[in-house]
């Protein structure tokens, strides 16, 4: 394990065992894998990881020292893929990024570059914005919220609605009037006669028919000569109810091939 | 119908009002229960009194982004909290920084808040904090993707008991003093 690893931000260095300063941590300690991955779960992204190291390094954010950062960084991203923590393309994006910054900190200055051309800028800019946003988020979550430790005042009363009667003028009266005649227009005009063609009926008869004959075919069903459309029509229909209802059962062994008709058993 | 006679009996109905309305009354919402016969300088007047009246009461006449309404003064909030004891669990704080990103920043896009987070905004959050009616979408910002503009609430305000976002701690006192390197 590299000694600058996750555990280089606890600064190990100054615990001293029998007198002499323990430089690595022994080999054989022993950390839950489980509890190391709730601990580096508890960062929301890269920014805030880099934020934890340099607050507790105490680096000055203006002036950051990039190799240290750098190296501290890897290593935590490291430990995150050695625990199997599926890492967000986030961390391995900020790494590139550190890198980059580090090699064109390393590289010497063309003397006509501003001296404010940092190459840190933007992730110090960034890095202090996502700080600011995380105590904001800090502050808002701790001030007080209805529902929390605002409690709204709310008497009961009996509810009584004011209650106005609809207007209604002559106008109003005589239109209501106009739709009910039309509307006993066209009751009368669709009054049904008795149906002299009844599907019920029918259906009885085919039942009988199956009763006697056991299977019928499904042609046989039809007088084409002597009914007429209404009725073969109706006796379709009666058919299709008897299949519906679970009376009959109809059956063909092929497509095209003749359909039988049995009563269900 | 009966018209209130005096500046008491007026005020007797906007309390009654607001201690039942169930939320915060706003003016035009006030001026109804007089039917039109009440100016408007009048009601504010009339609500400074009211304010004056409940001082020494163990509720307060507070206005927020909506309107007035009537709560409990805070000293009182840890006893009447034990009547609920199941509080309601801790927004976590992927929501609470998405949160504070859109009350300072709005209008801003998903892309705006990944942006200052440096992480992909998961969607749970944003559905979380638009269940609580804290933001909604106000528009769309005119790039590829027409991606929405979220931005906080009435309500939320409301909630945190501010009459506007001006009266959010400022931004400033969570920054350094000297933000350089501005690129």
């Amino acid at each position: 394990m590299d000694t600058e690893t996750v555990f280089a931000a606890h600064s190990y260095t100054s615990v001293r065992i029998k007198g002499e300063p323990l430089g690595q941590l022994p080999q054989d300690l022993y950390i839950p894998p489980d509890a190391l991955e709730v601990y580096l779960e508890t960062f929301e992204g890269p920014l805030d990881l880099l934020l934890y190291l340099i607050r507790k390094h105490n680096l000055d954010i203006l002036d950051i020292p990039m190799a240290m950062l750098t190296t501290q960084y890897m290593a935590y991203v490291e430990k995150m893929k050695t625990v199997k923590l599926e890492l967000a393309a986030e961390y391995l994006l900020m790494s590139a990024m550190l890198i980059e910054i580090k090699s064109r900190m390393l590289l010497p200055k063309p003397a006509e570059v501003a001296e404010d051309d940092d190459p840190r800028a933007e992730l110090v800019r960034r890095l202090m914005e996502y700080e600011a946003i995380k105590l904001a988020a800090q502050r808002l979550d701790a001030m007080p919220k209805v529902g929390e430790d605002i409690h709204v005042a709310s008497a009961y009363y009996q509810h009584i609605v004011e209650i106005r009667p609809p207007e209604v003028s002559l106008d109003d009266l005589l239109d209501a009037w106009k739709n009910v005649l039309k509307r006993a227009k066209l009751n009368q005009h669709h009054k049904l006669g008795r149906a002299e063609l009844s599907v019920r009926e029918h259906m009885s008869q085919i039942l009988r028919r199956l009763k006697a004959e056991e299977l019928i075919e499904f042609s046989q069903l039809f007088d084409l000569v002597n009914d007429g459309l209404p009725k073969l029509v109706v006796n379709f229909l009666a058919v299709l109810e008897l299949a519906k209802e679970g009376l009959v059962r109809i059956t063909q062994q092929e497509a095209f091939s003749p359909i039988y008709l049995q009563a269900s058993v | 119908m009966r018209e209130p006679e005096n500046i008491t009996e007026m005020k007797q109905i906007l309390e009654a009002a607001l201690l039942t309305a169930g939320q915060p009354l706003n003016l035009d919402d006030m001026l109804k229960l007089f039917a039109g016969r009440m100016e408007r300088a009048t009601l504010r007047m009339l609500l400074d009194e009211l304010k004056a009246d409940w001082a020494d009461k163990t509720v307060e006449l507070v206005q927020v982004a909506t309107g007035y309404r009537f709560q409990a003064k805070p000293q009182f909030s840890e006893f009447i909290a034990r009547l609920n004891p199941e509080r309601q669990p801790k927004y976590s704080r992927a929501v609470m920084e998405t949160l504070a990103i859109i009350a300072y920043r709005q209008p801003v896009t998903r892309g705006d808040i990944e942006q200052i987070r440096g992480v992909a905004v998961n969607p749970n959050v944003i559905r979380q904090l638009q269940e609580r009616d804290w933001i909604d979408v106000v528009g769309q910002r005119e790039v590829p993707g027409r991606p929405s503009l979220y931005a906080t609430t009435k309500h939320f305000l409301d909630d945190m008991n501010l009459r506007s976002l001006a009266e959010l701690p400022p931004f400033e006192d969570f920054t350094q003093s000297e933000m350089p390197l501005d690129s």
